[in-house]
């Protein structure tokens, strides 16, 4: 349930910017680097928005895919296509930089590349009702 | 109202609730490497768990933990619990986090943005509970981390490491300057000293205002007993250690 951790954060923002009233619509990106669970980061928004009273009309979530660039040769890459091991993809759902002890560029082997799209939890929008 | 990813980043909304039961957040900081400052940091929150202090020990040195080095620690077998975020095992007493439970041994080169990006995932999802202590051992030098620990842990008082050398003394008085201008107050604890303090540390203490914790005399048996609590504690460095971590707990007490 560490989703639940991030789902907290996302709620704490959502009652800093839109001062705890009602919502028309949040839009939520989930990047496939970090790879949440996504019925359970819901469930926990559903349980935390209905514990601070708040009302969230529509809840939309945007899937990212995670895209690598290498700063060394600029060979960009797709999550998709390396061979991460099941433990080493539990390891980069806790912290997502972690990517970087266990995989380098696929073209000239730096492990100095930057995820350029697709990391982790972000909010997008958040519309007041 | 459309989000910017750094600045409007829905875990800096969480960081506060994390460290809300949290009394005193201690970075350990130093500006030059090599002056003994991640074994202070675990010694020290070592010592303050054995006064009967509830306290947890973070190693934010992103790209180079090596606190559970020091704690005997295996990182590839232990794993915090997962508990509506995460929960850092027990050692010794201390609740204690590191990246290093995901990245292992291996390397983990990261750019400035990166190390910031990981302060706020860890800070985000650390479950510490109720502390007295929270004991943070940061890289040295004033970059990312130091700068985060400043601006994230809120009305914290960092300790600064130093060893007399004169050459760590022209880089301390730099540190010492940033904590006192953006901080207020801290500590300096003298490490590899003799069994006075000196009067070149101590007077960089009085110059910016940070309180002199003591010196930590220099201990070569320190090495052979990394990774083993038992032997750590038997050493003379780990007894100076402790009067630094009972100065530093009777300052903070009134």
């Amino acid at each position: 349930m560490h989703e639940w951790a991030l789902a907290e954060a996302v709620v704490e923002y959502v009652r800093r910017v839109a001062g705890g009233g009602a919502i028309a619509k949040l839009t939520l990106g989930l990047g496939e680097l970090q790879a949440i669970d996504e019925e359970v980061f819901k469930f926990a928004l559903r349980e935390l928005f209905k514990e601070y009273g708040i009302e969230v009309r529509e809840l939309r979530i945007e899937h990212e895919e995670c895209l690598l660039k290498c700063r060394a040769c600029g060979h960009v890459w797709r999550l998709k296509d390396a061979n991460l091991e099941e433990d080493v993809r539990e390891a980069i759902h806790f912290v997502p930089e972690v990517i970087h002890s266990y995989l380098r560029c696929p073209k000239c082997g730096s492990r100095d590349f930057e995820v350029i799209g697709g990391r982790g939890v972000s909010v997008k929008e958040v519309v007041k009702a | 109202m459309m989000g910017v990813w750094f600045e409007d980043d829905p875990r800096l909304a969480v960081i506060g609730k994390r460290l809300s039961k949290v009394r005193h957040v201690i970075p350990v900081m130093s500006s030059k490497g090599g002056v003994g400052k991640t074994l202070i940091s675990c010694m020290l929150a070592l010592a303050l768990s054995d006064s009967g202090f509830k306290v947890g020990l973070l190693d934010l040195d992103v790209t180079n933990p090596t606190a559970h080095v020091v704690l005997g620690v295996s990182v590839g077998s232990t794993l915090p619990e997962e508990e509506k975020g995460v929960v850092p095992p027990e050692v010794g007493g201390v609740k204690f986090m590191s990246v290093a439970y995901y990245s292992g041994e291996n390397p983990l080169p990261l750019r400035g943005w990166e190390v910031e990006n990981v302060v706020r995932e860890v800070l985000a999802v650390t479950i510490w509970g109720e502390l007295d202590y929270l004991i943070v051992d940061t890289p040295p030098g004033i970059r990312d981390e130091a700068l985060d620990v400043i601006k994230y842990f809120r009305g914290c008082r960092p300790a600064i490491v130093t060893t007399p050398s004169p050459l760590t003394l022209v880089s301390v008085r730099r540190l010492a300057r940033v904590v006192s201008e953006s901080v207020g107050c801290g500590y300096l604890i003298e490490n590899m000293g003799g069994s006075k303090p000196s009067e070149r540390v101590s007077s960089i203490a009085r110059e910016f205002g940070l309180k002199y914790l003591g010196t930590v005399r220099f201990d070569g048996s320190v090495d052979s007993a990394v990774g083993d609590l038992g032997r750590l504690k038997a050493t003379g460095m780990y007894a100076d250690v402790r009067g630094v971590a009972e100065r530093l707990a009777e300052d903070l007490s009134g």
